[in-house]
C-alpha cells in the first residue's frame, strides 16, 4: 500500500516539488484516479471555514503602567475583558459586549486589534502596596501589547444543526433571522472544505498541528469544549498570535437581537501518508449530513425536523413537509475556498510545513448535558386542573354568570368537539355589555389565543405572559383540549414558596 | 421602476386609486407603512411611465422619490456569507458561481429585513 511521512512531505515543499489541492478539487482527484495514485502524486490537502465562531477570545498583555496598576476591571472600547489574572493580563471574550452599543463586542475589538487601529483602554483598581493604581486610562494598538495571544476554546466545528422555526412568528437566533412557519433554514459549517470533516478520525489533527488561522499561522491546542466526535460533532481548540493575522479573515460579528460574535477563519492541511487518509479528503457535500432542528421549542434538545446533506442545503432549497425552503448559510464559502487556496498558495511557496501531532484529538467521547441539582418548574406544578370552559355557541350573559361565579378573568371557549377555539375574559364581557352587544360568546371571544402545556417550563411561560402581556394561559394536551388554566398569580406563588 | 411616495397620514384621499385611474398605469404596492404621522408607499411602475407617475403624485400633495439604488452594501464589510438571502421576501440576493452574493437591487422593496439578517452590518437602506 502507497505510504510516505510528514518528514517526506516537508523535504518536498523546502524543494518546491510539494503537490497541494484543495479539498474541493481532491474529491475531483480521488474521483478520477483514486486513493492509490491520490497517495502517490498529491502531499497536502488544504481544507478552509469562515463561520461565526462564539468561543474565540485573546489574551493580551498591556505591559506595567506607572505607577503601576493591578487590572481588576478592564475595559477595551467599552467592552469588558476578564481580568481575574496577573497584574496587566486580560482575556477579552468574543461575545462581551459593550456597555454602551449592543452592536459592538469582543469580537469586534479583536478586529479593530488586528486592523492595527487604537483603541481605549480603561481600567479600575483597589489598589494595593506593590499596584498603588486605581485607575487608568489610556489609547493602545496590537504594537504597543507584548503578547496578543488567540485562545479559541471551540471552533471549527465538523459539523453543525441546521435551523428552523415552526413557530407563528419571526425569532432572532444565533443561528440568524429565522422566519415563521418554516419560512427559512439557515445553516453553518464548510460541508466538503471543513477541515475535521476531511479527517473525521483525526488521522493527522491534534495537539501542535500547525494551521492557518486568521491569516497567520496557528497550532491546533487539543479537543476544543464540547468536542463529540461520536456524534460527528468534533471540535478544535486553537491558537495563533493576533500580531500575524489579517482582518480579512477575523471579522466581528453581531445577530440582531443576539449578540456579538466573531468570525474566524481556520485552515487545517492534511498531509496525505497513506490511501485512508487520502480517502477521506475525497468526501463530497453529498456525503455530509446534519440535521434541520426547529428552534421554535426553546429547549436543550430542538425537535429534529428531517435529515439534509450539505449538498441539498447548499442547494438553496430544502425540501420540509412537501414546502420549498430557502436555505441560507451563515459561514462564507467563499472566503472558505479563499483560505483553502491562500494556505495551498503558502505550502506550494514554501512557507508552511505541516506537522505531526504529538497527540491527535480524542477519538471517542460526547458532549454531557448539565447536571442540575434543582428541577426546573413545569407548569403542571402550578396550574389549577379544574378550568371551568364555555362553548363557543353560549351566550354572553352565561360567561357573565361562569366568571363571577368563579372569582376568576378568563374563561376559554370551546368548539363542538371540544378543542380551543378562543377565549374571553371578564373586561370582553363588561366590554359587550357596555356597548350593548349581549350575542353569543363566539361574537366577543378573543381567537387568537396564547397557551401552555404541562411540560413546559414555569420561566418560559411567565415570559410568555410577559411578552404578550397577559395574565393568564390555558393549558392543552396534544389535541388541544384544555386540561386547566395557570395565572401569574399560580406561578408568582409557586416562585415565592421557593 | 421601483418609487417611494410619501405622505402625510392627515390624508384621507384615496390618493392611489385617483393617480391609477387617472394615468391609466399599472401600478403594483410592493409595501405601505403609515403610522400616526407619515406614511410611505412603496411601488413598482412601469420605467417609461415613471415620470408621468410622479408628476400625478405630486399634484395629489404626495412628495416622490425614485429608488435608484434602494439597498447599499459595504463591500469592505461583506464576507459573502448568505445571511440575507433566505430573508428577503423578493430574492434581491442570490450566490454566483464563486459563492459571492450577487444582488438585484431593481426587485428591492425597502422592507428592511436583510438588514437586520446581516451579522456584519454591511447593508444599508438608502433613503432618498
Amino acid at each position: 500500500m502507497a505510504s510516505k511521512t510528514i518528514s517526506k512531505v516537508n523535504e518536498r515543499i523546502r524543494d518546491g516539488s510539494v503537490s497541494v489541492l484543495t479539498a474541493e478539487e481532491m474529491t475531483d482527484y480521488i474521483r478520477e484516479h483514486g486513493t492509490e495514485k491520490a497517495v502517490r502524486e498529491v502531499d497536502v490537502v488544504t481544507t478552509g471555514t469562515f463561520g461565526a465562531m462564539c468561543s474565540s477570545g485573546a489574551f493580551l498583555n498591556f505591559g506595567h503602567s506607572d505607577p503601576p496598576i493591578r487590572m481588576q476591571r478592564a475595559y477595551l472600547n467599552g467592552v469588558e475583558a476578564y481580568s481575574g489574572l496577573a497584574a496587566v493580563d486580560a482575556y477579552l471574550g468574543a461575545t462581551q459586549e459593550s456597555e454602551s452599543d449592543k452592536s459592538y463586542g469582543g469580537g469586534h475589538v479583536i478586529e479593530d486589534l488586528i486592523a492595527g487601529k487604537e483603541i481605549d483602554l480603561h481600567a479600575e483598581s483597589s489598589g494595593t502596596d506593590c499596584y498603588p493604581r486605581r485607575m487608568l486610562d489610556t489609547r493602545i494598538t496590537i504594537d504597543d501589547l507584548n503578547q496578543a495571544t488567540m485562545v479559541n476554546p471551540r471552533n471549527a466545528y465538523q459539523r453543525y444543526d441546521a435551523a428552523t422555526n415552526s413557530t407563528k412568528r419571526v425569532l432572532y437566533t444565533y443561528m440568524g433571522t429565522l422566519l415563521p412557519g418554516f419560512g427559512n433554514v439557515t445553516y453553518s459549517g464548510s460541508g466538503m472544505l471543513s477541515p475535521l470533516s476531511n479527517d473525521p478520525t483525526f488521522r493527522t489533527i491534534g495537539t501542535g498541528t500547525r494551521i492557518f488561522l486568521g491569516g497567520g499561522q496557528g497550532y491546533v491546542i487539543g479537543g476544543g469544549t464540547q468536542h463529540d466526535p461520536e456524534n460527528r460533532f468534533g471540535t478544535m481548540m486553537l491558537t495563533g498570535s493576533l500580531k500575524e493575522m489579517n482582518p480579512t479573515y477575523i471579522r466581528g460579528a453581531a445577530f440582531h437581537k443576539y449578540g456579538t460574535s466573531l468570525y474566524v477563519g481556520v485552515g487545517v492541511p492534511i498531509p496525505i501518508l497513506n490511501e485512508e487518509i487520502a480517502a477521506a479528503t475525497g468526501v463530497s457535500d453529498s456525503d455530509l449530513t446534519t440535521e434541520i432542528v426547529d428552534y421554535g421549542i426553546p429547549r436543550r434538545s430542538h425537535p429534529l425536523v428531517r435529515e439534509v446533506t450539505y449538498e441539498e442545503l447548499k442547494s438553496g432549497i430544502v425540501d420540509i413537509d412537501g414546502s420549498e425552503v430557502r436555505t441560507s448559510p451563515l459561514s462564507s464559502f467563499n472566503l472558505a475556498r479563499r483560505i483553502a487556496d491562500e494556505l495551498k498558495g503558502w505550502i506550494a511557496d514554501g512557507e508552511f510545513f505541516v506537522s505531526a501531532p504529538s497527540a491527535q484529538l480524542p477519538a471517542r467521547g460526547s458532549a454531557k448535558p448539565m447536571r442540575e441539582t434543582r428541577g426546573q418548574l413545569l407548569v403542571q406544578d402550578a396550574m389549577s386542573g379544574d378550568a371551568r370552559t364555555i362553548r363557543s355557541d353560549a351566550c354572553v350573559k352565561d360567561a357573565a354568570e361562569l366568571i363571577i361565579e368563579g372569582y376568576f378573568n378568563h374563561l376559554p371557549v370551546l368548539s363542538e368537539d371540544g378543542t380551543l377555539v378562543g377565549i374571553v375574559t371578564s373586561w370582553d364581557v363588561s366590554k359587550a355589555v357596555a356597548r350593548g352587544d349581549v350575542g353569543t360568546v363566539e361574537s366577543v371571544m378573543s381567537r387568537n389565543v396564547v397557551t401552555s402545556t404541562p411540560d413546559e417550563f414555569v420561566e418560559l411561560a411567565v415570559q410568555k405572559m410577559e411578552k404578550h402581556k397577559i395574565s393568564a394561559l390555558p393549558v392543552v394536551n396534544e389535541t388541544r383540549k384544555v386540561i386547566g388554566m395557570v395565572t401569574s398569580g399560580d406561578l408568582n406563588k409557586l416562585l415565592v414558596r421557593r | 421602476m421601483k418609487m417611494v411616495i410619501h405622505i402625510s397620514s392627515a390624508m384621507q384621499d384615496p390618493v392611489i386609486a385617483r393617480v391609477i385611474l387617472g394615468t391609466g398605469v399599472e401600478i403594483n404596492v410592493d409595501r405601505a407603512n403609515i403610522d400616526a404621522t407619515s406614511g410611505e408607499i412603496v411601488l413598482e411602475v412601469p420605467i417609461d411611465a415613471c415620470n408621468r407617475v410622479a408628476r400625478a403624485f405630486e399634484r395629489e400633495g404626495a412628495s416622490v422619490s425614485v429608488l435608484e439604488h434602494p439597498i447599499l452594501r459595504d463591500e469592505d464589510e461583506c464576507v459573502h456569507c448568505g445571511a440575507c438571502i433566505s430573508v428577503c421576501p423578493v430574492h434581491v440576493f442570490s450566490f454566483a458561481d464563486d459563492w459571492r452574493v450577487a444582488m438585484d437591487e431593481s426587485k428591492c422593496i425597502h422592507c428592511g429585513a436583510c438588514i437586520t439578517a446581516c451579522p456584519h452590518d454591511a447593508l444599508k437602506i438608502v433613503s432618498e
